[in-house]
């Protein structure tokens, strides 16, 4: 008896220091790092399956002008509130560059009227919120995989950085920026494009006007808004949180096919 | 399921005991319930991060859903409403607003049944992802068993003559009146069990892991006749959170079930292989 109320106190005992330091049992597990680096094993794991088992070229499923969603939910940042950014907005963008550089063997700047006169697709395709919803837009863009062959890639890169014109989280580091990154299969993907318009109209300022990204086979947030510059780089740990992504270095999966 | 050892119990009847359950079936059974209940509440904590259901292709707040969970203003106050389809229940402290660290928070599920418990949808998708992954490797070692050692057709498929509607009438009231078979006929499954074990193992467990599959843009790329299977991602999404929870009650019945048909027989033969059976001499002869 004596014994089990000493195991009883102490529960009593454990579970008070536990929410008092606000943490249940179950939370403590959690936020251990071993095993936050054993659940990171089912990352890797999908990918490999998943990229093998789609092939690099698979489309997404493309959709017909009537499965449009009526209100295509924006997310994110809707209004960039940068100085810079405001005055690109006010001159509708006809000041805006979309600066390629990084690992390429030809640097470039590229105007929105540039990059609206280049050859774009026009695919209906399903944006997959990470939270659970989705959204079907249609999206008319100049296929990413098009521009780095004008470019040219060097042979050391490996990553397609994307630079955007919203700071999602205000901080004193800088490190809130937006940013995304997607290996060389998304890449040249087919649907991989840099969207300017969406359902027939010029992007809107929610939607991410005036580019972004649109990966087809990933969750919404690979599909970066306001870009502002393209970078080809090698490796990915050198820049903000080393992962890739805003998302990224707040926890979630580069890999966003699930 | 020979028997491997038989003791007399009393006079005129004795106890033996069974093989019941192999080690692979047993294994499989253990490390399901470790999945299915990190799954569980990993999934709420999913659902949590945009607690509404639609049905269809698409579907965000614009769209018209047929589930939602949502926290409404009450004067200074905020109640939580769960709405399906046009009907409205104030479920306040337990789905669209409980309370987290003493305040009145609007969540879909409450605290203490989501994994972690505070609002944490990155950490939520880890786990789910990675039990996920255990529960369809250890699934698809339970079927690859469950044809080649034949414990589906031994064991779980039912015979003509117990799926005949007098049997099966016999066999409900004899449970609703927790009337257990004993001796010879506790040997093996009765039919009820075998049906919705069937039913468990080849239409929920699967439906879960299709359509679970189904909200994935990346496998959508590699099947996307699954989105015309299950109606779109977001009818995928409703149907995974239906199943889940048609699994909750099956597993909630077969708790009870195991609670009241023995509970000590049937956790030893789910955890040492071993269930014991009282046979009286002459009573399995019975015309």
């Amino acid at each position: 008896m004596s014994r089990i109320i000493t195991r009883r106190r102490f529960l009593i005992g454990s579970t008070l220091t536990a929410s008092a330091l606000g943490l249940s049992g179950c939370d403590a597990l959690v936020e251990s790092p071993k095993v936050q680096s054993i659940l990171k094993i089912a990352e890797g794991l999908t990918m490999k399956t998943q990229r093998a088992l789609i092939g690099d070229d698979t489309l997404a499923r493309e959709f017909g002008m009537a499965d449009i969603s009526p209100t295509f939910r924006a997310n994110g940042t809707s209004m960039p509130d940068g100085a810079q950014y405001q005055d690109l907005l006010s001159r509708q963008f006809s000041t805006w560059q979309l600066e390629v550089g990084g690992l390429v063997e030809r640097p470039t700047k590229l105007s929105l009227a540039a990059l609206k006169a280049m050859p774009s697709r026009t695919q209906i395709t399903r944006h997959d919120c990470v939270e659970g919803w989705s959204a079907i837009g249609q999206w008319t863009g100049v296929p990413l995989g098009s521009l780095l062959q004008q470019v040219g890639l060097k042979p050391e890169a490996r990553y397609i950085v994307f630079h955007c014109a919203d700071e999602f989280e205000k901080t004193l580091d800088g490190s809130g920026w937006y940013y995304e990154s997607i290996d060389l299969v998304d890449a040249f993907h087919p649907q991989t494009i840099l969207a300017h318009a969406m359902n027939g109209r010029d992007l809107e300022v929610a939607h991410g006007a005036p580019l972004r990204l649109r990966v087809a086979r990933q969750l919404g947030y690979k599909q970066a808004k306001y870009l502002m510059r393209i970078e080809a780089v090698a490796d990915l740990a050198s820049l903000y949180g080393g992962n890739g992504g805003f998302w990224e270095d707040r926890g979630y999966e580069w890999y966003a096919g699930i | 399921m020979a028997t491997i050892e038989t003791r007399n119990v009393r006079p005129g009847g004795k106890r033996v005991f069974i093989r019941r359950h192999s080690l692979t079936v047993r294994l499989s059974h253990w490390l399901n319930v470790l999945c299915m209940t990190v799954l569980l509440f990993s999934g709420l904590q999913i659902f949590n991060a945009h607690p509404a259901l639609y049905w269809g292709q698409y579907g965000a707040d614009n769209d018209p859903s047929v589930l939602s969970m949502e926290a409404a203003e009450d004067g200074d106050a905020i109640k939580g409403v769960t709405r399906i389809g046009s009907f409205s229940f104030n479920t306040t402290g337990m789905l669209g607003v409980s309370t987290v660290d003493g305040q009145a928070t609007a969540r879909g599920f409450p605290a203490w049944i989501t994994l972690p418990s505070y609002q944490d949808l990155a950490t939520g998708r880890r786990w789910h992802f990675f039990f996920a992954w255990l529960f369809v490797i250890n699934g698809l070692i339970y079927m690859a068993y469950g044809f080649v050692a034949r414990h589906f057709r031994r064991d779980l498929l039912p015979a003509r003559d117990e799926l005949t509607p007098g049997h099966l009438r016999d066999e409900i009231v004899d449970h609703a009146r927790l009337r257990f078979p004993k001796g010879e006929k506790a040997r093996h499954y009765n039919a009820l069990q075998k049906l919705t074990y069937l039913l468990v193992i080849f239409l929920a467990l699967p439906v879960m892991i299709a359509t679970g599959l189904t909200m994935s843009p990346g496998f959508n790329a590699f099947a996307p006749w699954m989105l015309d299977v299950f109606g779109g991602r977001q009818s995928a999404r409703t149907l995974h959170f239906i199943t889940a929870f048609a699994l909750v009650a099956f597993v909630v019945v077969h708790v009870a079930m195991v609670l009241v048909s023995g509970v000590f027989n049937n956790m030893r033969s789910m955890i040492t292989g071993r269930y014991s059976i009282d046979i009286e001499d002459r009573t399995e002869v019975q015309p």
